[in-house]
Parts: C-alpha cells; sequence; structure tokens
C-alpha cells in the first residue's frame, strides 16, 4: 500500500460545489480547497478526502451517489465545469483519474440539471423516470419458465452485436444532463433498438416504441432535436443512430402498430 | 434477543446428527424432479393474498422478485439504491457456466456438477450442486428469451469461452459486461411487473432489521433513505438476497454499498451463519496504488485464456518487461499446474501469486504485482481479436492505471471478491428461521470453500428465478400463514431497537471518522484473515476487532441528520455490523484447523505448499449460531456426505 509518490506529484485544487440540504431548499454554490491530491486518485476518491476533512471540522461532507467505482452500475454522474462526467471522452467520474486535471485547477462540480431529475441533495438527483419509462414497454415478455432452447432462433452476429452496443446503456443520465432540451431520447432510443434488433423483441416492438415514447413524454423530459450533445457525454458512446432508427421504428408503428381504440396517434411529440 | 423463540425454530433443523439439511430422497438426479413433485402449490386464485418481501434487486432479488410476481403473488421488492438496476451484480464481468454442451467437447451437467464440487475443494452439499447444474441449462434459456445480447458466432449460435477450473468451454458471455446485461434482463423483467401491478419497488429503503413473530420471519424494518423515516413491512415470507459481504475486508472488488447488514441482522435474530470464513480473494485485479485508495477493480478472469502470468526469475529484477528475455521470467502458473496453466482456479492462482511475491518477485511499485501479458496471443490472433474479447477491460486498465495493456503487459494482484460463506439454508434455500429463505451470494451457497468463475452469476439466477418460486409456494402452502400487520408489538419492539441504534450512532460524537475504522479493520482482516491464516494471527486479530469495536462506539463521528440523506449514518450502521461479523470471521478461521479452497492454514499444507484438507474432522459445514454474546457463538454442524463423488485432494497439475 505504498505509493512511494514525492509531495511534489500531490495536486492541490479548488472546487465550486452546488450544495443542496434537500428537494425544497434552495442550493447555492460552495468553495472547498482539495489539498494533497494524488494524480493515481479517481474523481470520487478526491472527493473522498475533501469529506474526510470536513467530517474532521463537523462539516457536513458533500453528498454524492456512487457503487460500483468501475464505471458500470451508473450511479454516479455530475457537471463537471458544465460538462457531464468531466471531459474525459467514454468515462464516468469515477474512472476520471485526477492526471487528467493540473496542479492548481479550478472546478465547478454541480448535479445534472433536468426538470424530470429534481435534486434530492447535493449531487444526488431522482432519476426514477427512467424506471417508469422501462416500464412502459422495456422489456420482452418472457415469464420464467416459457422459454425455448437458448439456440433455437438464430440471431445473426451483426444484430447481437448491435443490440448489444444499444444495450450498453448504464442508465447515468447523463445524456439528459448534457441535453440543452433536457431529453431522454438518447436513453429510450437505446433500449427500443436494443429489443428491436432481436428476433425475441419482435412481436412487442409496435407497443414497445409507441408507450415508452410517450412515457418518456409524459415525465417532462424535453424533446430532441439532434443537437448530439447525449451522443458525446454518453460513457458507453451510445450512438445517435439508434435515434433514428428509433423514429424510423416510432413512425412505422404509428401505421402499423395501430389499432382501433389504441387511442390517438401521437405525432405531436413535446408539444406540451 | 427472545431465546425461547431461538429454541422453538431452530429445532426444526436440528436432529442428532447435527443440522439437517432437508435433501430429498432419491438418486441426485431424481432428487429435485420428484421434489418438484412432492412440494404443494399455491393455487392462483390464492396467491395475490399471499405477500412476499424481497430485500435486494441483484440477480437472485430481481428474478426472485419478477418470478412470483409472475406467478400472482403479492410481491414487494426493497433496495437501497435509487434503482434495481443498479446492483452489484452488475460489475460481474466473465459470464455465466451453463452445462449445454453445445461445443461438444464432453460437457454435461454431471461434468458441471463434479467441476463445481471439486473446485470448491469438496466443502459443499452435492445434491444442491446438482441441482444447480441441472438448472443452468434453463437460465441460459430464459436469459435469451428475455433479449441477453449473449455473444454469438457468425452462424449465429451462441459462442461460449473457458473459465478456471475447467476444461471444457461452457461459460456465455456478452463481452466484458455479462453481468450487466444478465442483470438488466432480470431489472426489465422486474418492471414489467411494477407495470403491471404485481410487484410494489421500493428504492432508496434500506433493512434493518428483520421482525420474528412465533419463531416465523413475518416482516422487515426499514430507513428511507432520503426522509429517515423508519417503517415496517409485513409479510408471509421474506427473502434475503442482499449480496457479499468481502467489504468487511474494506479494500475489495465490491462495490461501495455493498454490506452485511441485513443478514448479520437476520443472524442476530436466530438464522445460522454457514461457513463465515469461506472467502475468495480473486487473482486478477489492478493493485493497490496508494493509501487513497477506495476500492480495487477486478480485471475478468476470461482473461487468463489469453494472457499470460509470469514474473522475472530474479527477484529484485527492475527492468522493464519487455527487457526480460523469456529465459529469464517465470510463468509459473503454467510451470506449476501444465494441464490447467494460466487457467489454475483462483484460490490457487492467487496463493501462488501471493507466494512469488512474498519471494521479492513481484512487480510494479511496491512489488505486489505480477504481468498479465497478451504479447503471445496477440502476435497469435492478432490485435483485433483480442480487442473483440476485452475490449472494455483494456480501457478500463488503461483509465485506472494510465497504461496500455496491449503494450506493456498488465499488471495484476489479488483481491477481495466475493464470499461463499453466507446465512446457513437447508435445501429449499430455508434459514434457521421458518419463512427466511436467503439467496445468491447472501446464502452459504453452492460453492463450498472455493467457487469457479462464472457461477455466481449462475448460483444467483437458480435462485431467484428456479427454486425460490418452488420453494416458497410450498412454504406458504402448509404453514399457511396467519395475517399479521404492524399493529402486531414485535413491530413496535424492532422499530424502537432499530431508533436506539441510529441514536447511538448519532449520539457517540467522537473524533474519528467512520471510513478510518471500516479502513482499519480491514487491514486487520487482510493481513491475519486473508490468504494466508494462522493460529497465532487469528488470535491476535480476535484480540484486536472487538478493541476496534470498543473504540467506534466511543470515538466515531457520525454528523446529525437521521430525517434526511446522511451517508455517514448510511455507511456507520454498516461499518458497526461489519465490525461483529468480522469476529465471527476469524472465529470460524481459527476453529478450522485444516486448508480448503480460499480458506489456507498455514498449519496444513501437502510438501509443495498446496492446501491440504482434513477430511476426517473438517467435513463438514460450521453454522454459527449467536448467543447473545459475539465472543461465544454456538458451533452446529452439517456433516457433508459425498455418495456420487470421491474425496480427492484437487490437483491442477
Amino acid at each position: 500500500m505504498d505509493a512511494g509518490l514525492a509531495d511534489a506529484a500531490l495536486m492541490k485544487l479548488t472546487l465550486r460545489v452546488w450544495r443542496q440540504k434537500n428537494a425544497n431548499i434552495r442550493g447555492r454554490f460552495v468553495t472547498y480547497a482539495a489539498k494533497n491530491i494524488s494524480p493515481d486518485m479517481s474523481f470520487l476518491e478526491m472527493l473522498d478526502v475533501v469529506n474526510e476533512e470536513l467530517i474532521g471540522r463537523t462539516e457536513e461532507p458533500i453528498a454524492f451517489e456512487h457503487d460500483c467505482r468501475e464505471g458500470i452500475c451508473g450511479s454516479c454522474g455530475f457537471m463537471i465545469d458544465g460538462v457531464a462526467h468531466g471531459l474525459k471522452r467514454a468515462t464516468t467520474v469515477c474512472q476520471l483519474h485526477m492526471r487528467s486535471f493540473r496542479d492548481g485547477d479550478s472546478l465547478t462540480i454541480e448535479p445534472w440539471r433536468a426538470k424530470a431529475f429534481p435534486v434530492i441533495k447535493d449531487l444526488i438527483v431522482d432519476r426514477s423516470a427512467f424506471d417508469r419509462i422501462i416500464q412502459a414497454g422495456g422489456f420482452i415478455s418472457a415469464p420464467t419458465g416459457s422459454a425455448p432452447d437458448a439456440n433455437a432462433i438464430l440471431v445473426p452476429k451483426e444484430n447481437a452485436d448491435l443490440a448489444f452496443d444499444a444495450a450498453a446503456c448504464i442508465g447515468c443520465g447523463a445524456c439528459v444532463a448534457a441535453c440543452p432540451n433536457a431529453s431522454a431520447t438518447l436513453f429510450t432510443a437505446a433500449k427500443v433498438s436494443h429489443l428491436d434488433l432481436l428476433p425475441q423483441g419482435q412481436p412487442e416492438r409496435y407497443h414497445r416504441v409507441r408507450n415508452m415514447v410517450a412515457t418518456m413524454d409524459k415525465e417532462m423530459f424535453g424533446s430532441c432535436t439532434n443537437i448530439g450533445e447525449c451522443e458525446a457525454a454518453c460513457p458507453k458512446v451510445i450512438s445517435l443512430y439508434f435515434i433514428a432508427r428509433m423514429n424510423r421504428g416510432l413512425i412505422r408503428a404509428s401505421f402499423r402498430g395501430w389499432k382501433r381504440g389504441d387511442g390517438p396517434l401521437e405525432f405531436e411529440r413535446g408539444s406540451s | 434477543m427472545d431465546t425461547e423463540t431461538t429454541v422453538r425454530h431452530t429445532a426444526a433443523h436440528l436432529v442428532d446428527g447435527g443440522l439437517d439439511a432437508k435433501v430429498p430422497p432419491g438418486p441426485i438426479d431424481e432428487k429435485w424432479e420428484r421434489h418438484r413433485f412432492d412440494m404443494k402449490l399455491v393455487s392462483p386464485a390464492n396467491r395475490r393474498g399471499y405477500t412476499i418481501l424481497i430485500v435486494g434487486s441483484g440477480l437472485a432479488g430481481s428474478a426472485a422478485a419478477a418470478s412470483l410476481g409472475e406467478l400472482g403473488y403479492n410481491v414487494k421488492c426493497f433496495s437501497y439504491h435509487d434503482s434495481p438496476r443498479r446492483a452489484h451484480s452488475i460489475s460481474a464481468q466473465g459470464g455465466i457456466n451453463a452445462a449445454k454442451n453445445y461445443r461438444n467437447d464432453g460437457d454435461s451437467i454431471f461434468r458441471l456438477f463434479y467441476d463445481t464440487v471439486k473446485g470448491g475443494d469438496f466443502r459443499a452439499r452435492e445434491a444442491n450442486v446438482y441441482r444447480l447444474a441441472e438448472l443452468s441449462v434453463n437460465i441460459i434459456d430464459q436469459c435469451v428469451a428475455q433479449g441477453v445480447p449473449f455473444a454469438r458466432e457468425y452462424g449465429g449460435l451462441l459462442d461460449n469461452r473457458s473459465f478456471g477450473g475447467a476444461q471444457v468451454s461452457r461459460t456465455f458471455y456478452a463481452r466484458g459486461q455479462t453481468g450487466q446485461q444478465l442483470l438488466l434482463g432480470a431489472y426489465q423483467a422486474v418492471e414489467r411487473q411494477v407495470g403491471l401491478g404485481t410487484v410494489a419497488m421500493h428504492t432508496r429503503a434500506e433493512m434493518l432489521d428483520l421482525v420474528v413473530v412465533d419463531g416465523c420471519a413475518r416482516g422487515i424494518v426499514t430507513r428511507d433513505l432520503v426522509t429517515g423515516a423508519i417503517e415496517s413491512h409485513p409479510g408471509d415470507a421474506v427473502v434475503l438476497a442482499t449480496g457479499g459481504y468481502a467489504n468487511v475486508f474494506y479494500l475489495s472488488t465490491n462495490a461501495k454499498a455493498s454490506n452485511a447488514t441485513a443478514i448479520w441482522r437476520a443472524h442476530k435474530r436466530g438464522a445460522f451463519f454457514g461457513n463465515p470464513c469461506f472467502t475468495q480473494i480473486h487473482p486478477t485485479c489492478i493493485p493497490v496504488s496508494g493509501d487513497h485508495q477506495s476500492k480495487l477493480t477486478l480485471m475478468s478472469e476470461s482473461l487468463r485464456n489469453d494472457g499470460r502470468v509470469w514474473v522475472p526469475k530474479k527477484s529484485g529484477d527492475t527492468r522493464p518487461p519487455d527487457q526480460i528475455p523469456p529465459n529469464e521470467r517465470d510463468y509459473y502458473l503454467e510451470r506449476k499446474y501444465p494441464s490447467y496453466g494460466n487457467l489454475a482456479p483462483r484460490d490457487i492462482s492467487s496463493r501462488a501469486a501471493k507466494e512469488v511475491c512474498d519471494e521479492g518477485r513481484g512487480v510494479g511499485p511496491g512489488g505486489r504485482g505480477v504481468y498479465l501479458d497478451f504479447t503471445d496471443a496477440i502476435a497469435r490472433l492478432g490485435e483485433r481479436a483480442i480487442r473483440e474479447r476485452y475490449d472494455n477491460l483494456f480501457d478500463m486498465y488503461e483509465r485506472i492505471t494510465g497504461e496500455n495493456g496491449y503494450q506493456v503487459p498488465m499488471r495484476i494482484y489479488p483481491a477481495a471478491h466475493y464470499v461463499m460463506g453466507g446465512l446457513w439454508v437447508d435445501y429449499n434455500l430455508m434459514s434457521t428461521i421458518p419463512g427466511l429463505f436467503v439467496a445468491g451470494e447472501a446464502n452459504f451457497s453452492d460453492h463450498g470453500a472455493n467457487r469457479l468463475g462464472a457461477s455466481a452469476l449462475m448460483q444467483g439466477l437458480a435462485d431467484g428465478y428456479f427454486i425460490l418460486p418452488y420453494t416458497i409456494a410450498d412454504y406458504i402452502a402448509r404453514v399457511r400463514p396467519d395475517k399479521v400487520d404492524t399493529s402486531h408489538p414485535a413491530f413496535r419492539a424492532v422499530e424502537e431497537e432499530v431508533l436506539g441504534s441510529i441514536t447511538r450512532l448519532l449520539d457517540v460524537k467522537g473524533k474519528r471518522t467512520v471510513d478510518s475504522f471500516h479502513r482499519e479493520l480491514g487491514r486487520i482482516m487482510w493481513d491475519d484473515c486473508g490468504m494466508a491464516r494462522n493460529d497465532a494471527g487469528l488470535r491476535r486479530a480476535l484480540e484486536k476487532i472487538p478493541e476496534l469495536r470498543a473504540e467506534f462506539w466511543k470515538n466515531v463521528r457520525v454528523l446529525e441528520g437521521n430525517e434526511e440523506v446522511n451517508q455517514s449514518l448510511e455507511m456507520a450502521g454498516r461499518v458497526a455490523d461489519f465490525l461483529e461479523l468480522g469476529e465471527l470471521i476469524c472465529i470460524d478461521a481459527l476453529h478450522r484447523r485444516e486448508s480448503c479452497g480460499g480458506h489456507f492454514r498455514e498449519e496444513s499444507q501437502t510438501q509443495d505448499g498446496e492446501a491440504l484438507r482434513d477430511d476426517e474432522q473438517f467435513a463438514y459445514v460450521a453454522a454459527w449460531e449467536y448467543t447473545g454474546t459475539l465472543a461465544r457463538p454456538n458451533l452446529h454442524k452439517e456433516p457433508l456426505h459425498f455418495e456420487y463423488l470421491q474425496l480427492t485432494q484437487r490437483s491442477y497439475k
């Protein structure tokens, strides 16, 4: 456990951090000094150091979500200088290391900003709207026990690979935070595409896309205007291609999936 | 603790010869089939009337919640995360085993059973492992039907790879993110049930205690992590699927929030704890880089399919790896275990790495590391093929270390990763408290003293999808629990205890942070109860842990505020429980004076330093009963009988 780092290698940074006690109290920025920061620390380990010091001074530590610290659980995420998960591409904040910053840097840290993601405390936001989008159709109905042999249905490798690319979404919310419209279209499109690309997902494809998109709108996410910030911020680099794919599916669903009694066709998305 | 209750309920499992696992009679390959018929059913019309509480939403919890919801039970599922999709199962990288024999390479249910029992060093229950191997086949079918994007070949069929401890290719995988994809499959199945109204998902809710009424598990008490509200939830059966406790080591590959609180509190209410000292140290993790380290990152074992592990032959050789000629390298796994080579099981590979580093031949800063070298595989298959197999792992390695694994060999070192120990359960996955079921890593499990790679996902899903839906129905149909609601005095009493312990933590107002206690506990556990253990070290740990615990309760600093998000309060409760569990782990390790699997007692080894079992004295599951005094738990034994496999000394040479 001996890093053997010379003091000279340690960094000092200034952090402006959004502090907000709970959903009902207005927040504000507070400035903290982060001292003795090793370049080998992750960004969250740097915040751990700051928090240990805050607790030492009987001040409330900065609340942030995190769990696996391997970039896969999707718990962590906040804005660093206005960029979701910070500047390093394809990286969550837990995998962002301090060697990406310079001694003396001054950083502004704030939570995801979106109407659909209300702040719970400091850097923690409520992302349960994502779960409700999944509830609306982000699944294949395959009750336990009913499955045929796994190799009974062939899936072309290209489709399986593409489905995987879409399925890699970790549900962190960076796409929403990065979008000037706070749209959840990349998140929704990724799940729609993952399931639509597989033969098992075909029977429900029209209902799925209609219901998920309708729920996304209901949850107060904004509309997609093809800006592309979402793809740039996505730690799994999920492609805008899936948005185009979903939109194609949505148009097709509007004609082919609709039957009497389904309710109105939802062409005027987002026009609240 | 109500000791009378304890006596009453354990009577069901305690028999003359020790603990009775209630394994059904008959030949091993017919046990589960016959048992499924013998078990009672609950008619579809009556299921809605029964409430099942599921704590944890990882693979085992989500699979159980979805399956029981589909059957029509009234299911409530609890998670301390903001969404069930976050559970630590998501971090599993390499794959999931199944005895499909799609490769035509000699695999079978019996072989998977054999490999698992042998890999676990003959400390697992035969009947459970056989059932696991049988169900492995259904799991893959189920997951594919849900849309899990497993790797495929150009013909459209599923692809496989090999894993440690096996000579067949039976591991199904989704790049390096198999756990994530399997969890998302189960998560989507749960969310579908939430939409249909059969499952109520309680997120940001942490279980802090179990409510036992008339000797049966009848509910849980939770804390709302946003408002601090203490809430009681009554139910007819309780499932704990809350994962493992490797974070007792502080530095582990587990997610930061993973903890033992749910199972530990259930243990203190009467559930026996099985084989707590069986912990797994994973051989391929990224080495520690400094004192700030908050967790360790695993590099999937699947990398050992193509990576070769080596260190310099000379100790103190500080030349860069590419300047060390082949004849001055020691590919020690290939040398010592020629038939399995770099795919030797985890416990053996970990100890071998420790050994070469202890000899001063370790590499990297601090000398606690060995090389995992892909040069040969890249020369043979091309970088593109390697990239296709492991790209995200190489990326992750580079993000953490700043080094490119395609160009310089990776450096790896063992780290605490998984626990085979957990709450003791019978064949029906029921603990010694009737109505309390335990699934996934939280139970003492089917892995004996060492788990093989790609078997954790298999076990979690087998428990959740295919075992609990049957055994819980059988329990409900037999017991027909009468209605209990939160007005029952037992709920009031437990709520008060929970509030009392929160107040106690907030009132210490000491000087040391929760994290500093956790780190210190982790250091004690790693040094004296880690990869190698001995009598003196364990006795030393057993002195230090109670001292540290006493200091914790005198000097911990938890900042005010139970009525809002208070992450240091959350951690304080979990660390308080680790400080108790750590002692039980050491007591168990001290009592088991043999080496087996991940439990290596230095006093018990063969001449060439391999683990030496003592089947005469220790062929049993150690199930510990809480007595009210942490230092003096009661030991109960479940004797292990091997009817189908012969007890042999493991050899991977």
